[in-house]
């Protein structure tokens, strides 16, 4: 039997990390992520890597650009404020097309907010943050297992797309603890040839840059790396289905907010409502498939999220707007009851 | 024909933007001759700012990159810090490095990281037409200081290199100039000692170039040059503001 280890979901990404072959950190403080950077403090120098604490969020994920550049896996992690800081560095890392792995674990915003777990960064991540036209991976985690086992997905498939991995977790999954293993960890390695390792004279410069002054240079750089998406978009979306078969109405949830669902959902069972749950795991590529799959079975769907409704934008794109759409909510920090998520589908069975 | 003059081989054969008159070319030029003597082409990696300069990745030959807008210093830590045996260097504007990047600069220097930066001060923005900076000098006319830089409304030019030798974290700081030819040569020294730290693993060395931009102070390239000795060296003075190794060889007598 695999081992199994007890660990926050915080000290989890880090240890991921690091086993991912994660050797450089660069961060800034910020509540509820600092475990993060603490591991990575007390780990890296011992292991030959780089634990560096940077002046900003800025300059940090520009230490990330320039390590990324370098072709070195390499991470930051930060909440909410500080991702709007480094949204400057993540549009030129993906303007450059270079890998690199970012962590959110959420606080409730807008503004300075709160410290307590949110999901309202998700337009953020999944619709851009920065400036220009760009995709970034988005996987959120639902456990601590996954903080971990998404880490190391997210490191594989920044390198094989050459652009940013997101975990976008929250404050929840960031302190919780729970047993999870690494046993089952795979890591990809990939060639990088254009990275910075100077020429020794053997080869032309590498160039790592995101400007293109004549616009039709632009346009064909911004075609062929969407073209890249959409194999991203093909390929990678992940989700779990549960108690979808005979189900009338679809609960929608992402990481903590899918916990509280499930046990919604069990309880609505319970009661003789046919529900199901679909999760979606990466938040981009968004699972359109099993949601429009759905769309031609269910009544209706209902999304259960930790902002004023950020997701369910995409649950209506993905379903086409054939079935009603309703919102279970609850943000600023705080979480929404399963009994508030049963009255939801209650209510939806009852067609309100 | 026996050739007698070559330009240096860390330079690419691309034609470079600049203004006439812009000083910019005879300072890629010194930083190309400082990689090709040391024999470091190689294994440099060069960072290029947002500003003049921003198109220096096409015309310095070893592996560049570009960094946003005065993040150039984190960008060069963030290369150095994965590769240590790789010579870094950055190239940066006065606004770039001392408006918009000043923590990024002051932080790479208090933490000695082991970068060489060679920062062009020309006291104006010129990539968007020439703008007041944060060293365009009390009086200035720019298009944003219309009526001369009035220093009770926006503030005093910081002076970059003494403020930075005030911290114990770099091991050079020094200011020249490229308006003659002694200037110049004396610059190449400098900028060629900032790239010698950085192999000796002596740590953060920035060499200030007080350089001129006719086209934006609205001179010909001579009046440009002489409006540098007359109003920019007294402001700026020329010099090294800071040598640790030398500073411990002359304790040591």
């Amino acid at each position: 039997m695999a081992e199994r280890v007890l660990m926050k979901g915080n000290e989890a990404i880090a240890e991921a990390a690091i086993r991912a072959g994660c050797r450089h950190y660069f961060g800034y403080p910020i509540t509820p992520q600092t475990e993060i950077a603490a591991y990575m403090a007390k780990k890296m120098p011992k292991i030959g890597g780089v634990f560096l604490q940077a002046e900003s969020e800025i300059a940090s994920i520009n230490m990330v650009y320039g390590a990324a550049a370098a072709g070195m896996r390499v991470m930051t992690s930060s909440s909410s404020p500080g991702i709007s800081l480094k949204a400057e560095g993540l549009s030129y890392i993906a303007g450059s097309d270079v890998p690199a792995f970012v962590v959110n674990v959420q606080r409730g915003g807008p503004g300075l907010g709160g410290i307590q777990p949110s999901q309202s960064d998700y337009f953020q991540a999944t619709k851009g943050g920065g400036h220009g036209d760009y995709r970034m991976i988005v996987l959120a985690p639902a456990s601590v297992q996954e903080m971990a086992s998404l880490t190391i997905k997210g490191f594989n498939l920044a390198d094989k797309y050459r652009m940013t991995s997101m975990i976008l977790a929250d404050g929840t999954i960031g302190q919780m603890m729970e047993p999870i293993s690494f046993e089952d960890a795979e890591i990809e390695t990939y060639e990088k040839p254009w990275a910075l390792t100077g020429t020794e004279g053997k080869r032309p410069h590498n160039i790592v840059n995101s400007l293109y002054l004549q616009p039709d240079q632009l346009e064909k750089t911004n075609f062929e790396r969407y073209e890249r998406y959409k194999i991203v978009e093909e390929n990678e979306p992940m989700w779990e289905e549960y108690m979808m078969e005979d189900a009338e109405i679809c609960v929608v949830a992402f990481g903590i907010a899918s916990r509280v669902a499930k046990n919604a959902v069990v309880a609505a069972r319970n009661e003789g409502i046919k529900v199901g749950l679909i999760r979606p795991i990466t938040l981009w590529p968004f699972p359109t498939k099993p949601l429009a799959a759905a769309a031609d079975k269910v009544k209706s769907f209902i999304s259960v999220e930790l902002n004023m409704g950020q997701m369910i934008e995409d649950v209506r794109l993905a379903t086409g707007c054939k079935r009603p759409v309703t919102l279970c909510n609850r943000t600023g920090g705080m979480i929404p009851s399963p009994e508030q998520v049963l009255e939801s589908i209650r209510n939806a069975q009852k067609g309100e | 024909m026996a050739v007698v003059f070559e330009k240096p081989k860390s330079l690419t054969d691309v034609q470079l933007h600049y203004c006439p008159g812009c000083p910019h070319g005879i300072i890629h030029r010194l930083v190309a001759e400082a990689i090709d003597e040391l024999g470091i082409e190689g294994k440099t990696i060069g960072v290029a700012p947002v500003g003049c300069a921003v198109m220096a990745y096409d015309y310095f030959a070893c592996d560049m990159i570009e960094a946003a807008h005065g993040r150039a210093p984190a960008t060069a830590t963030g290369i150095k810090r994965c590769r240590p045996d790789n010579i870094v260097f950055t190239y940066q504007g006065d606004g770039d490095l001392a408006s918009i990047g000043m923590a990024e600069t002051v932080h790479a220097a208090a933490r000695n990281e082991n970068i060489t930066i060679i920062f062009v001060n020309n006291a104006i923005y010129g990539m968007t037409g020439g703008q007041m900076a944060p060293t365009s000098l009390p009086g200035q006319v720019t298009q944003t200081s219309p009526y001369g830089r009035d220093v009770n409304h926006c503030g005093w030019p910081i002076r970059v290199s003494e403020m930075l030798s005030t911290l114990e974290g770099p091991e050079y700081i020094a200011r020249v100039a490229v308006n003659n030819v002694k200037n110049v040569k004396n610059a190449k020294k400098a900028i060629k000692k900032a790239f010698e730290n950085q192999i000796a693993g002596k740590g953060f060395s920035l060499v200030e170039v007080v350089s001129a931009c006719p086209t934006n102070w609205g001179m010909t390239p001579q009046q440009a040059l002489a409006w540098v000795e007359s109003d920019m060296l007294p402001y700026y003075p020329i010099g090294v503001y800071k040598d640790r190794t030398a500073a411990k060889e002359a304790e040591g007598k």
